[in-house]
């Protein structure tokens, strides 16, 4: 809502405050303004001008040559480039020495050989927006629509030494998106009055309204009030300068004077009206009533509109002759050769207005007004001050009797509260002094009782229904920064995290620690992109009308985006990269989503590049896929599962078949960790990239023993190396479990320590070397206790693989 | 005798004191402390002395003899303290050469702000709360007294995904999830953070998924001045000590009264600056009294309980506590972006 300050002066004495000043008030009691507009951008010496004479510049056929009276002794010459520049029009004359915005200075100039001292402006060189130009001047100079001596200063005529207010209103303040709201709201800070304007009843005329039009409402519940006022005898002209600078100002473009009207009241009272061209009404009865399935309209932007039955419409009694509260109909628009008006001033229901105005993407200064409510004690009113005013600047007359259907609650709420319910939300210590004071300044009536108030809340404000509301109103105008700081009286309680949140956290520290940056990425994404990873089969849970198609499914898992930030980096030349993140998939098993999809924490990570560099030293370490491992086992052994863990050789879609692990815990698959798939790398053009992913609300599900010490050996320990030349196809994983398995309880650790095949070895074969340590908590063991001991681990892995000692 | 003493000593002493190696030391003490050596040989030649000068002679060899091995110990010890030395010096290494790197990651500030305002709350006696990021029609909207033509919803612009069902558009759905689950007792004490969405075009100021923290403390004799006392603390911890806060009042659907929190700009100390748009005031949370309509709804007596929410966006405090100046920096995840993270 932009709100001109001079024009506000019309109904509020603020004279002694500035705009800025009026703005940081109404700022800091709830009605922000985002920005006060300096109408002015910086033009100096402009004066009306009188087109004396026109010519067409001899050497230029763009150009014409105008001798233009502007109040000095002799008329100037001007050289002027505009079509619609003519005899006997009044323009704005920038003279020698004036400033026009962005700081050009209007210079005695010679164009083609012809002096020329000043310019001839348009509005929008005065730094008007174009879009509230009248569309006769928007491709030229502007004329003042009636005579005006010629040098008068024309800053003040075009309202250029205003400023307007733009407010920031949010969902509830529908009432200041009127001028004398605003100027009510003013008023409650101020404690001053409101001037309202003069609105009188129409004069009795020998003709009535109800000659010439009827009026039935069928949508009753929409549209509780309906009122025409017929105008007879008009005449469609420019509107005056001041009523179409004020609109110019409130961002509105002046159409004709009947047109500018209804919109002038529509920014003075918030109360949106319509004009009808009687003649093309096609009828003499006004119909509102729902628009049907599939009816058709061609709306006042020239549009064809298809209506639906949740729509309201104003109909001649056949077809829609206005979109109610939305927007009037093409066909009964008020053009220059209208004589007659039927003018409407309704009050449409919010709901049913701002379902049409959001389905079809039609929102208008009506509708906006419509559908967050408007007052209803001022539609009648606004309907009979744009009459009068058509009837003075139009000529029309006015005919006596409003038609209308009436049946619209225009009682005040009446609402109760005492004085400790207000301090008790508060926390103050308001007095009823203060608070009636409060209630003056809003101008709402009460009676007070003992602390006991009976308000009674003018239909201007809708907004203010229930005990609370009159709660915020007192707090607002107290002012909140006198509302003392206080710690709440409660109970104390225990904050804190719970474990699954705790458990997180440790998660993120651990693999923040070993080196992985943590990504956070979209939960929006393609189908396409996943299908890599993911079976065709599978449902998804899709948004109904997605901004894009990147954009347009919810994640089932966490590595196409940190393949998308490998890559993004990748461009940029970053080469060594190494991310996680941890974030929620979305899994659905409905093929048509009704119920909320199951949202499960997943924790991946991504690397790529260099994993160790030490140049200097000469040492480099790709990533590969014992790095990952590495890395995930930490995690296992972090959140003390290791032991439940199990890597088996597996397969994943997007994986590497022959490097690709699945991670079991407690014997159920609960992640994948392996190298990506070269042909996928190569459709995020990247090359070796190795990936887990882990549903890490299952692993954060798995029961954990509490830490319990263990004794630390009070017996030496014996070490043995055995080299063993096995298949090239047995896996040290299977191995090492033997080991463990015919080693029983005395050897305490296995750890590989050398991998060899190549020469010196049989063909098909691999030589894997182990140190054992054996151990007895209880004693010193014997060398034949752990002879004996080994031989059964040697032999048994003979018997089961046919491993042998490697000589 | 004793002269031939003496004059092994002051030999043996020169040539020890002009040993310039282990080695040399090595072939003194054979030469004159062996067993063949002439000190040995002048205390085999003892016998011929007569008896009362063999005692002087005895205990004049046996002292030539301690004081040239002390000596040779003594220059040994040197000798070897030299010979590191140099050793040592030979081993000196240039310190400037780059240490071997140790990888290093980083935790996302959006995620180093949750944690960081988590712990604070934490410290009040707030518990952490969490809901699902697809949510119903009615948390989201309807259970905040927000009806399905409530004009309000246009703030929040909304991705659907059925009639009922919608990425959730902001964290105070689950308010209204937790409330239920405390079924009409106090005192509720929560703060939940968590990704919404909202249909915005992503560019330098919006982005279409981003983060919030909604707090609400619903009890018995709630005030707002207590949600003021609250906010101070939180302020004073998060921006610093010398921080103000001030309220104005402003419009959610879920609350009433309702207020916008500024805290003093950090930036200009509140004189006014290009960060505070000259306002010396930086707009950081929506706030308000729990809206009766909502209390009622969860399962509370709007008669008997009040409260207070608030919701912050994640991104924003983010960026106003690092500089950051473009919020699709915090998803596009380049490690030149996120490394600079690894302190926090």
């Amino acid at each position: 809502m932009l709100v001109s300050y001079k024009w506000l002066k019309d109904y509020i004495e603020i004279d002694d405050l500035t705009p800025q000043e009026i703005a940081e008030k109404l700022t800091r009691s709830g009605v922000e303004v985002d920005i006060v507009h300096e109408m002015n951008q910086g033009v100096k010496n402009i004066v009306v001008g009188k087109v004396l004479e026109c010519e067409k510049h001899p050497e230029a056929d763009k150009l014409n040559l105008c001798k233009v009276d502007i109040g000095e002794e002799e008329p100037v010459q001007i050289v002027c480039g505009a079509a619609n520049v003519g005899a006997d029009q009044f323009v704005v004359v920038a003279k020698v020495g004036a400033r026009l915005p962005g700081g050009m200075k209007i210079k005695r100039a010679k164009l083609r050989g012809q002096v020329s001292e000043g310019m001839i402006c348009s509005l929008q060189e005065l730094g008007f927006e174009g879009k509230v130009v009248a569309k006769e001047f928007s491709e030229g100079i502007f004329n003042f629509p009636t005579e005006i001596a010629p040098g008068t200063d024309a800053l003040g005529l075009l309202n250029l030494d205003d400023q307007v207010l733009e407010l920031d209103l949010t969902a509830n303040r529908a009432d200041c998106l009127s001028l004398i709201g605003t100027a009510y709201e003013i008023a409650a800070i101020l404690g001053r009055d409101v001037k309202l304007p003069e609105v009188t009843e129409i004069k009795e005329t020998k003709e009535k309204g109800s000659d010439y039009v009827s009026v039935r409402v069928e949508a009753t519940e929409d549209n509780p009030y309906y009122g025409a006022i017929m105008i007879k005898d008009v005449t469609i002209a420019p509107s005056p300068l001041w009523l179409q600078t004020k609109l110019m100002a409130s961002g509105i473009r002046p159409i004709n004077n009947v047109v500018d009207i209804t919109n002038f009241v529509l920014l003075e009272y918030g109360q949106p009206l319509h004009a009808f061209d009687y003649e093309r009404f096609g009828s003499k009865e006004v119909l509102v009533r729902r628009a049907k399935d599939e009816e058709k309209m061609t709306t006042l932007d020239d549009v064809d509109r298809t209506l639906s039955s949740d729509y309201l419409a104003i109909t001649n009694g056949t077809v829609p002759v206005a979109l109610a509260g939305v927007m009037g109909g093409a066909d009964s628009e008020v053009s220059e050769d209208t004589k007659t008006i039927l003018l409407e001033a309704a009050y449409f229901k919010g709901t049913t207005i701002r379902k049409a105005s959001r389905e079809l993407g039609l929102r208008s200064d009506a509708s906006s007004r419509f559908e967050k409510g408007v007052d209803p004690s001022r539609v009648k009113k606004a309907g009979l001050r744009a009459a009068t005013m058509i009837a003075e600047l139009a000529g029309g007359t006015v005919l006596s009797e409003v038609v209308e259907h009436n049946n619209l609650d225009v009682t005040p709420k009446e609402i109760t509260i005492t004085l400790d319910k207000i301090n008790g939300v508060l926390g103050t210590s308001i007095t009823n002094t203060e608070v009636n004071d409060i209630l003056h300044k809003l101008q709402f009536d009460f009676e007070e009782d003992n602390n006991q108030y009976k308000v009674s809340v003018p239909t201007r404000r809708q907004d203010v229904q229930i005990q609370v509301d009159i709660v915020e109103e007192v707090g607002r105008l107290y002012g909140y920064n006198n509302i003392p700081t206080t710690l709440p009286n409660t109970a104390t309680t225990p904050g804190g995290l719970t474990s699954v949140q705790a458990n997180k956290r440790k998660v993120r520290r651990f693999l923040e620690n070993v080196g992985l940056h943590e990504a956070v990425s979209y939960s929006l994404t393609t189908t396409e992109k996943e299908s890599h990873f993911k079976d065709e089969g599978g449902y998804r849970v899709k948004v109904a009308s997605p901004m894009s198609e990147e954009r347009s499914t919810l994640r089932t898992t966490l590595l196409p985006h940190l393949l998308d930030a490998l890559s993004h980096n990748k461009n940029r030349n970053i080469l060594n990269v190494n991310l996680y993140e941890m974030g929620s998939v979305f899994s659905t098993e409905e093929q048509t989503v009704t119920k909320q999809p199951e949202e499960t924490t997943y924790i991946s990570g991504a690397i790529m590049g260099l994993w160790h560099e030490h140049s200097w030293q000469g040492e480099k370490k790709p990533v590969d896929f014992y790095v990952l491992k590495g890395m995930v086992e930490g995690l296992l052994a972090q959140l003390n599962v290791i032991d439940k863990a199990e890597f088996i050789q597996g397969e994943g879609k997007g994986f590497h078949p022959g490097r690709t692990a699945k991670l079991l815990v407690n014997g159920v698959e609960i992640g994948i960790l392996g190298q990506l798939h070269p042909s996928v790398a190569k459709e995020w053009s990247l090359t070796e990239v190795y990936m887990f992913e882990i549903n890490l609300h299952r692993l954060l599900m798995e029961e954990v023993e509490a830490i319990r010490y263990t004794p630390i050996p009070r017996y030496p320990a014996m070490d043995r190396d055995i080299a063993l030349v096995v298949d090239e196809g047995v896996q040290a994983g299977v191995v090492e479990s033997l080991i463990k398995e015919f080693g029983g309880q005395l050897i305490t650790r296995v750890a590989l320590f050398d991998l060899y095949q190549g020469e010196h070895l049989e063909k098909g074969k691999k030589s894997l070397a182990f140190s054992l340590r054996y151990q007895d908590p209880e004693k010193t063991l014997t060398e034949e206790e752990v002879t004996k001991v080994h031989e059964a681990v040697l032999n048994g892995l003979e018997e089961k693989i046919g491993a042998k000692l490697r000589s | 005798m004793l002269d031939r003493l003496q004059e092994l000593k002051d030999e043996a002493i020169t040539k020890v004191k002009e040993a310039g190696s282990l080695n040399e030391l090595r072939d003194i003490r054979v030469t004159y402390l062996g067993k063949k050596g002439p000190i040995t040989e002048v205390l085999k030649g003892m016998g011929k002395l007569p008896a009362e000068e063999r005692p002087k002679v005895g205990q004049m060899a046996n002292e030539v003899r301690e004081a040239v091995a002390s000596l040779i110990a003594e220059r040994e010890t040197r000798l070897e303290e030299e010979a590191l030395t140099a050793k040592l010096q030979k081993e000196s290494i240039d310190i400037t050469l780059p240490g071997r790197p140790v990888n290093k990651g980083s935790r996302h500030p959006l995620t180093s702000v949750i944690e960081t305002i988590e712990d604070i709350f934490i410290g009040m006696g707030f518990t952490v709360a969490e809901g699902p990021e697809v949510e119903t029609d009615y948390y989201n909207f309807e259970s905040l007294n927000l009806p399905k033509d409530h004009p309000a919803r246009d703030m929040q612009d909304t991705f659907f995904i059925t009639n009922e069902l919608l990425l959730r558009t902001q964290t105070s759905p689950v308010q209204t999830r937790t409330m239920e689950k405390h079924e009409g007792r106090g005192p509720v004490k929560i703060i939940c953070p968590g990704k919404v969405y909202r249909r915005d075009e992503d560019d330098a100021t919006h982005s279409h998924q981003f983060m919030q923290i909604e707090g609400l403390l619903v009890d018995e004799n709630i005030r707002m001045s207590d949600l003021k006392g609250i906010f101070e603390q939180f302020v004073k911890r998060y921006f610093g000590e010398n921080r103000e806060i001030r309220l104005r009042p402003s419009y959610f659907p879920f609350t009433e009264p309702s207020a916008e929190l500024d805290v003093s700009c950090a930036i200009c100390g509140g004189k006014g600056c290009r960060t505070c748009k000259q306002t010396g005031w930086i707009e950081v949370l929506g706030s308000g009294m729990v809206h009766p309509n909502v209390l009622r709804m969860s399962g509370f007596d709007p008669e008997k309980y009040t409260g207070f929410a608030f919701g912050m966006g994640v991104e924003r405090f983010a960026m106003l506590k690092y500089g950051v100046d473009d919020i699709r920096h915090f998803y596009t995840n380049d490690t030149r972006f996120l490394s600079q993270f690894t302190r926090v």
